[in-house]
């Protein structure tokens, strides 16, 4: 059981510096998912902090130890790869029982602890394969067995479930979840999947070209984006995200669409100045169909390009001043394209990022 | 036409690789199988004709020259492959750390692979000459030894001598093949190791060894075929001598074969020797089958 600082931690290879100076105080017991797109450093900080790769800078505390310099089987933690990384030439057992056979556990406790372990994650059946004869989700949940059965002070997660299919993907996320609840201990997971950022942690931490944009619960960041980039990233669909002008007291769009400011943002917006106007899909729905109008918001009639049928909900694409944009209708019934809808924009949620910097107003 | 028949097809299109197994390789072993059941000699090609059964092996079976150089094989086998395997991985392990020149190196060491046996054999008997070899010069020069030691006449320093003109040839196959097998292993484990709690030596140990094994046994099982018939280097050497001490099967079965002439008697060892290298493919294929089980389809 640990927790976990980082400070001002600095990643180089050579010349390039690919992650610039990252903060982090992760509480013990805390689940906190690192999430960005591809190449953004979050694998790099991870690999750091097990002691993988080498810190080029800053430090790097586990439960209070600074662990710059020790190797990895120093630093308590265990971990959990994107390709799994079984011990091809061992039995599921075997694999299990590495660890402890490694730090010269007594036998009777290393059956029991492995066998412990097999029990939660329902592995009992399959002890005596290799992990050859085993299928994805299997060799992944071997891999979590041998994480837990070491009892360390954090696990670390790569992207553990990206090798998986959709529907295994959602199974494993939810074991992850139960496991956690059962196996109280410090986790740090890497994934550049947001769904599963947003189901997984308790803190989330944003990721881009090596900095952290935002570190939040799920729904701080997903109600209170700080930039443009986590408004995008987080959320699926991701948020409409428009140019437009601040005109007395109304926000301006290109086509001269005119959306009043909201009232929470007033005093944060100058007359004149260039915005980008943020809208969640969920927040932009048609009315007029089943859906009573509650004549909150403001209204605004949009064509419809293509429309996703879902189920319970349809995705409209449409245009907002010229700008692609997504809204959603649950109203289950067939739209045309070339239909016009009347879309009721919930302006309390609405979001305004500055243009030239990208920051929410909010913050200024 | 019965020969127009559709089920003589595949016997029509296979009869040239049919025959040309017949004659290469069939017929002659059936022949000396036949042979090494006669007293056959070079020198009285009548002799052909007398079967005496099993004589010929009863006889070989209680001959102490005959079991010394059976004996004398496996040992060869068995300290040359070790040392091979030992070397060869050192060597695989430490061009695997290389970053810059390393297309070189592995070039210049495949090198030894290149010369014929018979040469080696030959630099490795003048290394070894006790007058004007190189080694006993060196020693002396070194102050390391006074008077000239009898590399090649010496009764154990013969065979190292032998075995170590073999590891200087062949290492590299073992090397190679290593490599071949560190280039193709997963990183990932190597790493759930170092996390697991391993150091750097039970790393190597319980993960790159396993993982290496297969690609030693395919060497273990080429390696063992080579020595097994080692003649070339050994007769160059020291031709079996002196006194037989370096006396090796198919040294022996030369001797008996082609200078007593006894072909009957010679045909005998040599199927025994066939079988024994039979032994030891079937012995290493058994193990690399086993090794190979849990690598497929592993990821």
């Amino acid at each position: 059981m640990a927790s976990i600082n980082l400070n001002t931690v600095v990643k180089r290879y050579g010349k390039t510096e690919v992650v610039h100076g990252i903060n982090l105080d992760i509480a013990h017991n805390e689940f906190v998912v690192l999430v960005g797109p591809s190449g953004c450093g979050k694998s790099t900080t991870l690999r750091m902090i097990a002691g993988l790769e080498d810190i080029s800078g800053g430090e790097i505390r586990i439960g209070d130890v600074l662990v710059n310099d020790l190797p990895p089987r120093k630093r308590n933690i265990s971990m959990v790869f994107q390709n799994y990384a079984l011990y091809p030439h061992m039995s599921v057992r075997e694999n299990l029982g590495f660890g402890l056979k490694i730090a010269k556990r007594p036998p009777d406790e290393i059956v029991r602890r492995v066998d412990e372990a097999a029990d939660i994650l329902g592995l009992t059946e399959l002890m005596e394969r290799t992990p050859a004869e085993l299928s994805g989700g299997q060799r992944q949940r071997v891999a979590m067995g041998r994480a837990i059965v070491r009892q360390p002070g954090a696990f670390l997660f790569d992207e553990p479930l990206s090798n998986l299919d959709a529907k295994l993907r959602v199974q494993m996320r939810t074991e992850i979840k139960k496991l956690h609840q059962k196996v109280k201990t410090t986790v740090v997971y890497v994934t550049h999947d947001q769904v599963e950022a947003m189901t997984l942690a308790d803190r989330i931490v944003v990721m881009k070209d090596g900095h952290i944009e935002q570190v939040g619960t799920p729904m701080e960041v997903f109600n209170h984006p700080v930039n443009t980039f986590v408004a995008s990233f987080i959320g699926s669909p991701p948020m409409n995200l428009v140019p437009a002008r601040i005109a007395g007291g109304e926000v301006v769009l290109a086509d001269d669409t005119r959306l009043p400011v909201p009232g929470r943002l007033a005093g944060r917006v100058t007359d004149g100045q260039e915005v980008i106007l943020g809208i969640r899909p969920d927040d932009m729905t048609p009315v007029g169909h089943g859906i009573h109008d509650s004549g909150e918001g403001a209204m605004l009639s949009l064509p419809v390009e293509l429309a996703e049928l879902l189920g319970t909900e349809t995705l409209i694409y449409t245009r907002l001043a010229g700008q692609e944009a997504q809204g959603k209708m649950f109203d289950p019934r067939d739209v045309e394209p070339g239909e016009v809808l009347e879309f009721r924009v919930a302006l309390d949620k609405v979001h305004l990022f500055d243009a030239g910097t990208g920051r929410s107003v909010r913050l200024d | 036409m019965r020969w127009r028949a559709e089920k003589h097809t595949p016997f029509l299109l296979l009869s040239p690789a049919i025959l040309t197994i017949l004659f290469v390789v069939a017929i002659p072993l059936a022949f000396s199988l036949y042979t090494s059941m006669t007293p056959y000699k070079l020198t009285k090609p009548d002799t052909i004709n007398t079967f005496v059964g099993l004589r010929n092996y009863v006889r070989l079976f209680s001959d102490d020259k005959f079991w010394w150089a059976f004996g004398r094989t496996i040992l060869f086998l068995a300290v040359a492959l070790n040392l091979e395997f030992i070397l060869g991985l050192g060597i695989a392990l430490l061009i695997n750390r290389i970053t810059w020149g390393q297309r070189t190196l592995r070039t210049m060491m495949m090198f030894p692979m290149m010369f014929s046996p018979i040469l080696v054999g030959f630099q490795f008997k003048y290394i070894f000459n006790d007058n004007i070899g190189i080694l006993n010069n060196a020693l002396q020069a070194l102050g390391i030894t006074d008077g000239s030691i009898a590399w090649l006449v010496d009764k154990p320093l013969g065979m190292i001598s032998i075995i170590t003109a073999e590891v200087w040839m062949s290492t590299s196959v073992f090397a190679i093949l290593l490599l071949a097998g560190l280039f193709a292993m997963p990183r990932d484990p190597l790493e759930a190791a170092k996390v697991d709690g391993c150091n750097p030596w039970q790393v190597f140990r319980h993960i790159t060894l396993p993982f290496l094994m297969p690609f030693a046994f395919i060497a273990m099982t080429i390696r063992s075929l080579d020595v097994a018939r080692a003649y070339d280097i050994v007769d160059v050497m020291t031709g079996g001598g002196p006194a037989g001490r370096t006396e090796v099967l198919w040294t022996l079965i030369a001797r008996v074969g082609y200078d007593n002439s006894k072909m009957g008697e010679a045909n005998a060892m040599a199927y025994v020797s066939t079988l024994l290298s039979v032994a030891f493919t079937y012995y290493f294929f058994t193990k690399l089958v086993a090794a190979r089980r849990y690598m497929g389809g592993a990821e």
